[in-house]
């Protein structure tokens, strides 16, 4: 999907620190993941450790949160079934600049 | 941490249309207040389809409201029913309407706020509230990323996602059902093939608008080995501005969660359909943005005062989605909540039993009045979705296919054919459902 092609055109001031704090105790448990699916930014990504690769087990692995990408919706934390996602805004005047919107 | 007191009158939580307009018209009352974005410049982290209501903005700016910057206006209004080889339209025009018209969020908002600075409206900009200051039971400040601000009145006018409106349990978290997610692209487009394209008289500001119905259902992904078809609750728009155009949708953060959708998928459907594929033939990808919109309704409102606080706009979930309105209704609670803070300032009373005055006033306006009557509107369509962002779509396009094909069939076996379909692919039960559920809808909004 072209999503990488949409996000070129958004203009951002990367903030320093992540605005979104995920519980991975959960999301390593989690089986739906899905902030995976519904983010429009694509946020969020599955990142398979390679403990688990060795185990060979499912539903264990944890979430990449790329924050850079955020476009502020705020659709994860309510989609999110398990309250996993700690979602603050970024920080004064960083995050996502729309000049189009 | 440096901590600077400051005094003033009322805080605003946010220069949107409904932080602006409580400003306003607390300034008006001639009363202090500052007005706190997170943003460096009002707008840029706003999204909408595109069109904001002039009467709405006369409201609050009598004497400048026209010179806003305005894109388009108007004067076309398509409502397009899509199915899968092509669509049903209802077009609208209007060549004198001058009610509707197109702005880009970061230019109007800023303009807004330029307009309130000149009646004397403070603004801090690039200031993020991380809380909300009590004492004895009553928000009496706020607390930024660097100083304290003080005033006995706070109007949190945070937008949807409104972390301080939940922190002091004015409301809960939303779920899933409740709130529609909006993506949209701006493209850009040579005016005069826009104009053209459009059928917009050359050179003028004319502008066309368009709602899609239907032509979006497809293979829910989650369920591969049924390849169920589903059909997501989403309903797409399209805004033309002076060389860009606007194409999204708003799609519910139920569906997409069922049916593990990715809300641009949805997007680049529509995209693709051949109606909209030829409306934005040659139009450049230059933005992408996406947004919430608080679907609650009438039903789900959150409380909307209490001591020292107030909530308006977007975060109060003030909206009727079935009309596009949500800026007028931002810049009328905005107002409301203002001049009701003006009498808490006068009478120095600050307490929940004289902001009330605020819902007093919000139940005699057309806010109340109108999420009243339309209170079912959203849910009802969820619920009909199949038939309603479906199959009646469908049988609008194969009702015209009957009409415009000549195939030496004898019309009255193709009309009889229609009707005995018609009849049959939905059963009479549920058309039955469809009925009842349109009749009271119409009933709610008409008694």
């Amino acid at each position: 999907m072209d999503i990488e092609k949409k996000l070129i055109n958004v203009k951002y001031i990367t903030d320093k620190t992540s605005h979104l704090i995920l519980n991975q105790e959960i999301c390593k448990v989690c089986e739906d993941k899905v902030c995976l699916n519904i983010c429009p930014a694509n946020v969020y990504k599955q990142c398979v450790s390679n403990e688990n690769e060795t185990e060979g087990t499912k539903n264990n692995d944890t979430i990449e949160v790329e924050y850079e990408n955020c476009l502020e919706c705020g659709a994860c934390k309510i989609a999110c079934p398990y309250g996993a996602i700690e979602w603050r805004y970024p920080s004064s005047g960083s995050g996502v600049i729309y000049k189009f919107s | 941490m440096e901590e600077i007191r400051k005094n003033i009158d009322a805080i605003v939580v946010g220069a949107g249309p409904a932080g602006i307009s409580a400003a306003l018209a607390i300034r008006r009352g001639g009363k202090s207040v500052v007005v706190l974005e997170r943003a460096s410049n009002a707008g840029t982290k706003n999204m909408f389809g595109g069109a904001v209501y002039l009467n709405s903005i006369k409201s609050i700016l009598p004497n400048s409201f026209q010179n806003a910057p305005y894109e388009r206006f108007m004067a076309h209004h398509t409502y397009s029913f899509l199915n899968e080889k092509g669509s049903v339209n209802i077009k609208s025009s209007d060549y004198e309407d001058k009610t509707t018209a197109t702005v880009m969020r970061p230019k109007f908002d800023a303009w807004l706020l330029e307009e309130a600075k000149k009646e004397g409206v403070f603004i801090a900009p690039k200031t993020l509230v991380k809380k909300l200051i009590f004492k004895n039971g009553a928000v009496v400040g706020v607390k930024t990323e660097l100083e304290k601000y003080y005033a006995p009145i706070v109007i949190l006018a945070d937008g949807v996602n409104s972390l301080l409106a939940k922190e002091i349990g004015l409301k809960r978290e939303y779920f899933p059902k409740d709130v529609v997610l909006s993506v949209k692209e701006t493209l850009k487009l040579d005016k005069n093939i826009l104009e053209e394209r459009f059928h917009l008289q050359k050179g003028s500001n004319e502008g066309a608008m368009y709602e899609f119905f239907g032509g979006l259902s497809g293979f829910c992904k989650g369920d591969t080995k049924k390849k169920r078809t589903v059909v997501p609750f989403a309903i797409g728009f399209l805004y033309t501005f002076k060389d860009t155009i606007s194409i999204g949708l708003g799609v519910s953060l139920e569906d997409l969660c069922e049916y593990k959708t990715k809300p641009y998928e949805i997007l680049e459907k529509l995209k693709s359909h051949p109606d909209v594929k030829n409306l934005i033939e040659g139009a450049v990808e230059s933005e992408y943005s996406a947004h919430l919109i608080p679907e609650g309704g009438y039903n789900n409102l959150p409380k909307l005062y209490a001591n020292g606080v107030m909530v308006v706009g977007d975060a109060a979930g003030l909206i009727n989605s079935a009309h596009f309105e949500g800026t007028n209704f931002a810049i009328e609670s905005g107002k409301l909540a203002g001049e009701t803070a003006v009498i808490a300032l006068n009478l120095g009373n600050y307490r929940h039993n004289i902001l009330k005055i605020y819902e007093d006033k919000l139940k005699k306006s057309f806010i109340f009045k109108d999420m009243k009557a339309y209170r079912n509107v959203v849910e009802t369509i969820y619920k009909r979705k199949k038939s309603m962002l479906k199959y009646y779509p469908e049988k609008m396009g194969e009702f015209f296919e009957l009409i415009n094909h000549v195939d030496n069939i004898p019309k009255k076996q193709k009309f009889r054919g229609f009707i005995r379909k018609f009849f049959t692919e939905r059963s009479i039960v549920e058309l039955f459902r469809d009925f009842k559920a349109a009749l009271k809808l119409f009933i709610d909004i008409i008694c």
